[in-house]
C-alpha cells in the first residue's frame, strides 16, 4: 500500500468529521485534506517493516490488576448538589435542546 | 518582603526547616508570591499561569500537614489535573470555567505531604503540542527569550520552574511533554514508568501513553516530587503495586567513581549524522563525565528509533478521539445550540470549542480507526509499537543500566516558526520512544548552545526510575556550573 493509495479525499475528510461530531465549513475541509494528507505521507514508512516477530497478544507480565468486580463511588469532595447546575430527585436536569422536540430526524442513525 | 533567597535552596531543605520551625510555615510560598509578581507569570508577562492565588493556598496552609516532605512548599499543577479550587480547563475553551468536584489522586498525595498549589500553569489544549502555542489562553513565552517558545505540552510548568517561581511543578507526558519543555528552559523533566504513578483526575489525552511528570530546578526537587506522588492508586486500575524506592537515596555519594558498576548506553539511532554538532559536543561531554565518574559508556542500537514518530502520531490520536468523544456539550463546560437539533449541537459546540491542532488530530485519529485504514494503521503502529518496547527490553537484558541521548534535536525555537503540523511532531523524535515503551525517562541540563540550554536524556528499565536518579544526581554534581554555560 503507497501513499497515493490512501490519499484522503474531501469525502473522507467529511465521513471522518460526521463520525467524530465535528462541523466543519467547506474552506476547513479543503485545508484538512492537505495535512492530513501530508501527515499520512509520513505514516507509509510503516509499511514497510516485518511486524511478524511483533506480537500483539495481551502480555500477563504488563496486563491489567483485576479489582473486585464491586461498583465503587468516585470520592467527590462535594456533594452533587454544589456543582450540578439543578437536580431533581436525585437525578441531574440538563438544559432542554432548542429542537429537542423534533431531533427525531435521523440524529442517531447508526455511523460505524 | 520575602525571603527571596529561599527560592536558591532546595525544596528538602526548605520543607525540613519549615517543619523544624526554623523557617514561618509561609516563608516559601510568599517568595514564590513575591518571585511570581516580580517575573510576570500572568497573560502581562510569561503567561504561564492562568490562574494565581496565593491567597487561598495562604489560607491552606495553616490547616495543612506541617510534618510532610513537601511542608510549605508551593508546587506549580498543570491545568489538566484536577484540582478542587481552581479551574482545570486544558488550555481550552470546551472547558473555560470548568471546576472538577474531585482532585487528582497525585494533587491529594501533594497536599498530604504538606505543599501548597498555588496556581495552574498554561499548556497547549489537551496536552496536544510542542511549544504551548496552542492554548487557548494564548501562548506561554520561553523565560529567557520571549521571542521564543518553552516547549510543551507542560510549558507554563516549565516556565514557571525555570524562571525560579517554584522548585517544583507538575507536568503530563504522552510524548515528551515534560523532558522536551525541560531542556527547552533549562530544568530537569521526569516521565516516570507507565503506571508508576496514578492518572486518577489526569485528563485523558492517550491513555496508553499519558503519565504525570515532575519537574524541577535540579535533580532533587524533581526526585522529592516523583517521590511524594508515586505508588499503586486504587482509583487507577493501570498503576502497578511495585515497590517505590528512595529516589533521593543517592543524592549525596560522592567519592571517585560514583557510578562504578553502571554500564550508560549510547543508542546510536540517537545520534544521527544530521544532529547538531554543538548538541553532540555537548552529550559527549556528558559521556566522558559519566565515564570519569566509573561508568562503562557503551554502543548500543535501538533499530526501531525511527518509526516512533510515525507510530506515534497514529496511536495518540486514536486513543484521543475516543477520549474526547465526551466533550460533547452535554457532560463538561462549554454548549453551543444554534438550535440545529442534538447532532447540530454536538458539531456546533466541538467545533467551536476545539482549536485547530485538537480538530485535526481527532480526525486524524478517527480516520486511523475507521474501517478499512484500521489494519494498515492502528493495527500496523500497535505492532510497530512493540518492536519499539522489545528493542529497549533487548538492551537493558543486555546489562545496559541507562540510556544517555539528546532529549531534543534543537534548542528552543522562535514561536510562530514551525506552521508545518509533522515539523512540530518531529520536534518529539527523541522523547516519544519512552511513552511508546512505557520505560522511565528524564532530562537535565548539560550545557548550552548561544546562551540557550541542552537537554541531556537518561531513560531506564521499566520501574528503575532509583538507577535513573543515581546517575542523574552524579551528572549534576559533575557538571556544576558547566550544565548551565
Amino acid at each position: 500500500m503507497g501513499g497515493s493509495d490512501v490519499a484522503v479525499s474531501e469525502d473522507d475528510v467529511r465521513h471522518v468529521a460526521a463520525l467524530a461530531r465535528l462541523g466543519l465549513d467547506g474552506d476547513r475541509v479543503q485545508s484538512l485534506v492537505g495535512e492530513l494528507n501530508r501527515i499520512l505521507e509520513h505514516m507509509d514508512v510503516l509499511q514497510q517493516v516485518d511486524i511478524r516477530g511483533a506480537s500483539l497478544d495481551p502480555d500477563a507480565a504488563h496486563g491489567l490488576r483485576m479489582r473486585e468486580d464491586v461498583p465503587n463511588p468516585i470520592p467527590l469532595h462535594r456533594e452533587r448538589e454544589a456543582f450540578a447546575p439543578a437536580m431533581r430527585d436525585g437525578f441531574f436536569l440538563v438544559p432542554r435542546l432548542a429542537t429537542h422536540g423534533t431531533a427525531a430526524r435521523g440524529d442517531d442513525e447508526g455511523d460505524e | 518582603m520575602s525571603d527571596r533567597s529561599i527560592l536558591a535552596r532546595s525544596a528538602a531543605d526548605v520543607a525540613a526547616d519549615i517543619v523544624a520551625g526554623v523557617l514561618p510555615t509561609t516563608a516559601a510560598l510568599d517568595a514564590c508570591r513575591d518571585a511570581a509578581t516580580s517575573v510576570q507569570v500572568g497573560p502581562e508577562g510569561l503567561n504561564a499561569a492562568l490562574w494565581f492565588d496565593a491567597a487561598h493556598a495562604r489560607e491552606s496552609l495553616t490547616s495543612a500537614s506541617m510534618h510532610g516532605a513537601l511542608a510549605g512548599i508551593p508546587v506549580a499543577v498543570k491545568d489538566n489535573i484536577a484540582t478542587l479550587r481552581m479551574p482545570t480547563t486544558c488550555g481550552s475553551r470546551m472547558l473555560e470555567g470548568y471546576v472538577s468536584p474531585f482532585e487528582a489522586t497525585v494533587v491529594a498525595r501533594l497536599h498530604a505531604a504538606g505543599a501548597v498549589i498555588p496556581m495552574k500553569t498554561n499548556m497547549d489544549e489537551f496536552a496536544m503540542g510542542s511549544s504551548t502555542e496552542n492554548s487557548a489562553w494564548g501562548p506561554t513565552k520561553h523565560p529567557m527569550d520571549p521571542a521564543r517558545v518553552p516547549g510543551g505540552s507542560s510549558g507554563g510548568s516549565a516556565a514557571v520552574v525555570a524562571a525560579g517561581v517554584t522548585r517544583i511543578a507538575l507536568g503530563s507526558e504522552t510524548g515528551g511533554s515534560v523532558r522536551q519543555p525541560a531542556a527547552f528552559c533549562g530544568i530537569v523533566g521526569v516521565k516516570p514508568t507507565y503506571g508508576r504513578v496514578s492518572r486518577h483526575g489526569l485528563v485523558a489525552f492517550a491513555s496508553s501513553l499519558d503519565q504525570v511528570g515532575v519537574f524541577g530546578q535540579s535533580v532533587d526537587d524533581a526526585a522529592l516530587g516523583l517521590q511524594v506522588i508515586a505508588g499503586v492508586d486504587p482509583l487507577d486500575s493501570t498503576t502497578v503495586d511495585a515497590p517505590v524506592a528512595d529516589y533521593r537515596a543517592t543524592r549525596d555519594i560522592t567519592g571517585d567513581r560514583p557510578l562504578a558498576g553502571v554500564v550508560v548506553g549510547r543508542p546510536l539511532e540517537y545520534f544521527p549524522a544530521s544532529l547538531d554538532p554543538a548538541m553532540r559536543a555537548l552529550l559527549d561531554r556528558a559521556a566522558d563525565t559519566l565515564r570519569a565518574l566509573g561508568a562503562e559508556i557503551r554502543d548500543v542500537s535501538l533499530p526501531h528509533t525511527d518509526l516512533a514518530i510515525p507510530v506515534y502520531y497514529i496511536v495518540a490520536p486514536a486513543e484521543a478521539s475516543s477520549n474526547l468523544a465526551r466533550f460533547d456539550g452535554v457532560r463538561y463546560g462549554l454548549r453551543v445550540d444554534d438550535g440545529d437539533g442534538l447532532r447540530g449541537m454536538y458539531e456546533a459546540t466541538r467545533s467551536r470549542g476545539f482549536g485547530p491542532e485538537v480538530t485535526r488530530r481527532i480526525l486524524l485519529g478517527t480516520y486511523v480507526l475507521s474501517a478499512g485504514y484500521y489494519d494498515a494503521y492502528y493495527k500496523r503502529a500497535m505492532a510497530v509499537r512493540r518492536l519499539i518496547t522489545d528493542d529497549f527490553a533487548r538492551v537493558f537484558a543486555s546489562g545496559v543500566h541507562v540510556l544517555l541521548t539528546p532529549t531534543t534535536p534543537t534548542t528552543a525555537f522562535l514561536a510562530g516558526t514551525k506552521k508545518d503540523p509533522y515539523e512540530m511532531y518531529l520536534s518529539d523524535i527523541f522523547t516519544a520512544t519512552a511513552n511508546l515503551a512505557g520505560v522511565p525517562a528524564m532530562s537535565q541540563p548539560i550545557g548550552r548552545i548561544e546562551g540557550l540550554p541542552v537537554g541531556g536524556q537518561l531513560l531506564a528499565a521499566q520501574f528503575d526510575e532509583a538507577t535513573m536518579f543515581r546517575v542523574a544526581y552524579a551528572l549534576e554534581r559533575a557538571l556544576g556550573e558547566e550544565a548551565h554555560r
